[in-house]
């Protein structure tokens, strides 16, 4: 187990790096953040001036190495644009993203397993399939068109919601969280549905497929042979069985809900990490494209381990010490 | 903390739509371009001015139409060639302390040390060779020659106090502990990518804002811009986007401010590379050894054959007006007689035949696709009239950070850009866009076509020492005049700034694109 996770960590350790090699040229081949970020006005000394300002007269790999350096110590570099440490920045809006990220995934598995449950043993029912074409739709329809109806139709025509922005927030544990307050909570309601829409149709689709697969198998006959109950033997044994693609999924859909909500952030004008990567991306924003960067890929390693511990929870044979 | 709970509360009912009366003096406003900082003197980047012109007053400000008026400053003069002096205002910040010469000469100090800074506002006082305190409401500022656009170039620099002690933090800007200034709104919070909260300064020295509680909100999508609007959780929005104008126009429940921008959009024509110009080959794809667009009849015959008229009604719906010259009409310096060029394809061929290109040549135009308005539209739609010519054109539309660096190296032979001018007057695009490119002098510091033409240049140059504001004015002129004449760029339009408000509210529609609350008010 602790080999396990060390030789997990030293990949990532590796990852990273090469994630930040390839921001460092990425951006250097783009273009100069100076070109953009400098006032029209500004005349020829006063280019010079902000270049070495923002440490760009260096050379590259010097740039590189000033960023390892500081890396080391745990900075990772001040925003160009907001004069900030990056890593303050991100964390100002993570909490955004993640309690909209956090509320998705919620969504997809509350709505999306007993749909998908009800789908599977009810397949030729009408409603089973009214929920696999609805399902369809949920998929294939861009979300940032989604987001835009629903704004009209609840926000415009009914107003019913709020149409953007976070609404009112509460402190817990230092930080502000749209979900402790009731109009917080009104303002969060299209966004994270529309973020989930897609992990709900997804976790849906897959429910039923592996009840589809699990009900006729012989383990299923022979626990209702035995005699128990149809709920202990759907919620209990058939249950456990299609958890397993359900959770690898769920675990990577979290992460992509985090790294990729630029989308419904920039359409509900949430103000997450989404929106900060976006606008920093347009501008050239180098220390905090790399932080963000970095952290994304953290996350994502951590929702693997996190999800390879999860698998011997539910299926006992899963060893993680098996390949070494 | 607590006041910042209670102003979110407070947006948060306005938010919801209980407009009574009790809540009449709170405004919401959603604006597109985030803002970045609040410090005043960090970034150069007009959200951040915009906002800043809440907090903070400048010695001369900007109105309207973009002429210099009193601010802080009473009035001003030259003393004599070298020094300007200006009588200040009796007020206090907003922390009670009394403003005086002090601050001035503090914040004049503090503009070019500010650490880190990605567009420095000493641009703006790097004219100043000299500060001098006469008494506590009267200050010096001395330059090394003549400079008579000291108080222009001023309007852009916003005041603080110096109690907040010596070289002050951007962060402590952004958290509010530094950000005093003299303005019509008091700082409340800020929360980056969503929205800086403010209250209204009832000791304001002018005009009382109409709103006691301001929720400046950050909704950058278009859409979502209009659709909060739409709903009510704002009140007012800026840079309407041209596609739903006429739909707004047309509600009953809401209200349209525009005016002509001084943002004009142009293409760059490449003047430098004599033996042929990159983009630029033969009818049939051969290779040219000449440069084209150095001949001043393909540059006429570029801009005879597109039909502006056609482009800022189809393409900008409305929201633009055909140009001739870097400003629009009633801008001190602008060019009564100097018209846009006629759509004339006839006169274009003959022009292109008299040079030598009977049938014609190909060119690449290339543009940004996330600048500026319809940006890729406007740059397709010129393509399709230039190549109506016989001048075959592919058009290359590109992201602005993939763009503007290449532009900046001449690595384009016909591109698109747009020029706001700041300061209202024709210096401003004469000696950055127009001058020959001289790093020495700073001039023609984003001339990336890289016209040069000594005789403008001389007249440039003179209108820039001439302190009499007439004799300057048609120095301007003569030097504009002669630029648009050689077509050193080809000028297509000028935006027009559009905000849009629920009935019931007017605004002053600004030439400069900035949003001021204080000029939004409740209609007689």
């Amino acid at each position: 187990m602790t080999t396990w996770l060390l030789r997990r960590l030293i990949q990532a350790l590796f990852v990273v790096l090469a994630m930040t090699v390839i921001v460092f040229l990425g951006v250097n081949v783009i273009g100069n953040p100076v070109d953009i970020l400098i006032s029209p006005d500004a005349d020829q000394a006063e280019r010079v001036r902000a270049i070495a300002a923002l440490g760009l007269d260096k050379p590259l790999w010097q740039q590189y190495l000033i960023f390892l350096q500081g890396a080391l110590h745990g900075d990772l570099g001040r925003s160009f644009v907001y004069n900030e440490p990056a890593l303050k920045l991100i964390a100002g809006r993570m909490p955004a993203t993640m309690e909209l990220a956090v509320t998705a995934v919620l969504l997809s598995v509350v709505i999306g397993i007993p749909l998908g449950l009800y789908a599977g043993l009810h397949p030729d029912g009408l409603v089973g399939r009214a929920t696999m074409a609805g399902s369809i739709l949920g998929f294939s329809l861009p979300s940032f068109w989604v987001g835009l109806m629903l704004i009209m139709v609840f926000a415009v025509q009914l107003g019913w919601l709020p149409s953007t922005g976070r609404g009112q927030t509460a402190e817990l544990f230092g930080v502000q969280w749209s979900f402790l307050t009731r109009d917080g909570l009104a303002h969060m309601a299209m966004p994270a549905f529309n973020l989930a829409l897609g992990s709900i149709a997804l976790v849906l689709r897959l429910t039923r497929a592996g009840v589809r697969e699990n009900l006729p198998m012989d383990y299923v006959k022979f626990a209702r042979a035995k005699g128990l109950s149809p709920n202990r033997v759907v919620f209990v044994h058939v249950m456990k069985n299609i958890l397993i693609p359900v959770v690898t999924v769920l675990g990577l859909q979290f992460g992509g809900l985090i790294a990729f909500s630029v989308v419904t952030e920039s359409v509900f004008a949430w103000p997450g990490m989404g929106k900060l990567i976006i606008d920093s991306i347009n501008v050239l924003d180098r220390p905090v494209i790399v932080a963000y960067l970095m952290m994304i890929v953290f996350l994502f390693i951590f929702i693997n381990l996190a999800v390879d511990l999860l698998y011997t929870v539910l299926d006992p044979r899963v060893r993680l010490d098996e390949s070494s | 903390m607590r006041v910042e709970l209670r102003m979110l509360c407070l947006a948060a009912v306005l938010g919801t739509g209980l407009a009574g009366p009790a809540e009449a003096q709170k405004l919401s406003i959603g604006v597109a371009a985030p803002v970045t900082s609040v410090d005043p003197h960090y970034h150069t980047l007009s959200p951040n001015q915009s906002l800043a012109s809440h907090i903070f007053d400048p010695l001369v400000d900007m109105d309207a139409t973009v002429h210099p008026v009193p601010s802080l400053a009473e009035s001003w003069k030259l003393v004599d060639d070298h020094t300007w002096e200006f009588k200040l205002r009796t007020t206090n910040f907003h922390d009670g302390s009394a403003f005086t010469a002090e601050d001035v000469a503090f914040t004049l100090n503090r503009v070019p040390r500010v650490a880190n800074s990605p567009g420095s506002f000493s641009i703006y006082t790097k004219a100043i060779t000299g500060v001098e305190i006469v008494d506590a409401h009267t200050i010096r500022l001395r330059t090394a020659g003549v400079y008579p656009l000291l108080p222009v170039d001023l309007t852009q620099v916003p005041i603080i106090s110096h109690g907040i002690g010596p070289d002050p933090k951007t962060e402590d800007f952004n958290s509010g502990k530094n950000a005093i200034g003299t303005g019509p709104f008091k700082f409340v919070a800020f929360r980056p990518g969503d929205r800086i909260v403010l209250a209204r300064n009832d000791a304001y020295w002018g005009p009382k804002p109409a709103w006691s509680d301001v929720d400046y909100r950050i909704i950058s999508n278009d859409a979502a811009r209009t659709a909060a609007l739409l709903s009510g959780d704002v009140g007012f929005i800026d840079a309407v986007p041209s596609s739903d104008v006429a739909k707004l126009r047309a509600d009953p429940k809401l209200t349209i401010a525009e005016t002509i921008s001084l943002r004009l959009i142009f293409l760059w024509l490449d003047h430098q590379h004599p033996d042929g110009s990159m983009y630029v080959t033969g009818p049939n794809g051969e290779k040219l050894d000449r440069n084209p667009l150095q001949d001043l009849r393909v540059r006429q015959a570029l801009s005879l054959a597109i039909n502006r008229p056609a482009i800022t009604q189809r393409v900008m719906e409305d929201t633009a007006i055909p140009s001739g010259q870097f400003l629009p009409p009633g801008s001190y310096s602008y060019v009564p007689d100097l018209q846009a060029p006629p759509y004339d394809p006839a006169k274009a061929k003959q022009l292109l035949t008299e040079a030598g290109y009977p049938n014609g040549f190909r060119i690449t135009l290339q543009g940004s696709n996330d600048r500026y308005v319809n940006d890729a539209k406007i740059i397709q739609a010129v393509g399709q009239m230039w190549t109506r010519v016989g001048v075959q054109t592919t058009v290359d539309a590109m992201p602005w950070t993939a763009y503007i660096g290449r532009a900046g190296k001449q690595e384009f032979s016909a591109f698109q850009l747009g020029w706001g001018t700041s300061t209202g007057e024709a210096s401003n695009p004469l000696r950055a866009l127009i001058a020959t490119y001289n790093a020495q002098k700073g001039l023609g510091t984003v001339n990336r076509g890289r016209y040069s033409n000594p005789k403008v240049d001389a007249v440039i140059e003179q209108a820039v020492v001439t302190a009499d504001d007439t004799a300057r004015e048609k120095l301007l002129q003569q030097a504009t005049r002669m630029a648009m004449d050689d077509v050193a760029m080809i000028p297509l339009h000028q935006q027009k700034n559009i905000w849009a408000m629920r009935k019931g509210l007017t605004y002053v529609a600004r030439g400069d694109e900035q949003n001021r609350v204080f000029d939004i008010r409740p209609a007689e």
